[in-house]
């Protein structure tokens, strides 16, 4: 049972500069939805490897085995390959690759607790890491879920919704740009739904930005 | 305590242009990057508060060797690439490269002193080792920072830096690039000093705070 109204966003909470060895780093959780990010680079890259104009980023996104309530199966699956391909495109459309030529970024995403929408919440963690880590972007990168749950369209979903629900979207945007990063459907809408949802996701992502904006100006002002 | 100036964030609008650090979309100028504005006699400097290296020409830098080629060495200076010091730019006398193993003038893991002095396009850097002062370094700790933290560890006419050489007892040598290499008595106190300046160093009342600590 749902007890949030239809925009309200689960408690989030932000912090930066969790790991002292990473270049930058970040938690974020959304609920009981906890990601755990760091940012190293950019850094130097086996030859082989190298591309000449940019930057090479590799993503991974991994869920801990202990992060749900029947065991996941440690490593690399499909659902966590195809996630990091998701968020690395959705990392590269937001930062200044061309920068940082023949060089590497390594992004990792850990999901230490999962409860639905773990892939925004990752991108969220992951866009604090990368401006803590001071890698040149175009904005913050800003995600969030909505769907359709019991015919009502409501924003960030947790694991009953997502299990339950006849549609989930994930979105990603940058929100001084108003350029979407992220946008992957699930399930049955239709166009008019659509549109609804992503004016709800844009609302809530303010919202989110702001709880961003807080996390990195509190590490430097309240010392 | 207060930060010396506003903090922006990654596609914040500003006035400032900087092509290192912002970038305009129309007639808006947005900053790239996070960082602090800093305020001298009205005129406006943007400072990332954290980052690599970026290599400039005429910088000296504090490398750890990486890699030997047949004609020089691949040099980590905390950058995005590696960079390269030719083995003419490092060694006097003629050398035939067919002939000698160049592994005995600088091996993997030595530690040198050297000056940036061209960067190519696409960024690949080059070192030289021919001028004075600059030379392979022995013995002593490496620790690394942001290279932005480098003016503060140094301080107005290194004042900062004599004040921790004097009371720790050490030999420091600061790279540009963020390397600093430590060696003497109390290496310990002294590392922790540099990491509590690299922390706050966007805050004013500093250098109370580190007459505080020594």
């Amino acid at each position: 049972m749902r007890t949030r109204k239809n925009n309200e966003l689960r408690k989030i909470e932000m912090k930066v500069q969790v790991i002292p060895n990473a270049d930058g780093s970040a938690y974020v959780a959304f609920g009981n939805t906890k990601v755990i990010a760091a940012v190293y680079g950019p850094r130097e890259l086996p030859k082989f490897l190298q591309e000449d104009r940019k930057a090479t980023l590799r993503v991974r996104y991994n869920m801990a085995a202990f992060s749900t309530d029947t065991r996941k199966n440690p490593g690399p699956d499909r659902r966590s390959i195809e996630i990091s391909k998701v968020l690395r495109d959705a990392i590269e459309n937001s930062i200044f690759v061309e920068d940082y030529p023949r060089a590497a970024i390594d992004c990792y995403a850990e999901v230490i607790s999962s409860d639905g929408s773990t892939r925004v919440t990752a991108l969220n963690a992951l866009s604090l890491s990368l401006a803590m880590a001071g890698i040149a972007m175009k904005d913050l990168i800003v995600a969030c879920t909505a769907g359709k749950y019991n015919g009502e369209l409501i924003v960030d979903l947790d694991q009953e919704e997502d299990n339950n629900g006849e549609a989930d979207l994930a979105f990603g945007i940058l929100p001084n740009k108003n350029e979407i990063v992220l946008l992957q459907m699930d399930g049955l809408l239709s166009k008019d739904e659509l549109l609804k949802l992503v004016e709800m996701l844009k609302d809530s992502c303010k919202k989110i930005y702001e709880e961003q904006v807080k996390a990195i100006r509190s590490y430097f002002e309240n010392v | 305590m207060q930060p010396k100036g506003k903090i922006v964030l990654p596609g914040e609008k500003i006035e400032i242009k900087d092509k290192r650090f912002t970038y305009e979309e129309g007639d808006s100028s947005y900053s790239k990057i996070l960082a602090l504005i800093e305020e001298k006699e009205d005129k406006k400097k943007i400072v990332p508060l954290n980052g690599r290296y970026i290599p400039k020409v005429g910088d000296k830098v504090i490398g750890i060797i990486k890699e030997i080629e047949s004609a020089g060495w691949f040099v980590d200076i905390n950058s995005y690439n590696y960079a390269f010091l030719p083995l003419g730019e490092a060694v006097q006398e003629f050398i035939d490269i067919f002939r000698t193993d160049i592994s005995k003038y600088f091996n993997i893991g030595d530690i040198i002193l050297a000056k940036v002095i061209n960067i190519v396009k696409n960024k690949i850097i080059h070192l030289t080792l021919k001028e004075k002062g600059l030379r392979k370094l022995h013995q002593g700790t490496i620790i690394k920072v942001s290279p932005y933290k480098v003016p503060r560890i140094i301080g107005k006419r290194s004042s900062m830096l004599n004040l921790i050489k004097q009371k720790t007892n050490c030999e420091i040598f600061v790279g540009q690039n963020g390397y600093i290499l430590i060696r003497g008595e109390n290496v310990g106190k002294a590392i922790e000093i540099i990491k509590t300046i690299e922390r706050y160093s966007y805050i004013s009342g500093l250098t109370e705070m580190v007459q505080k600590m020594v």
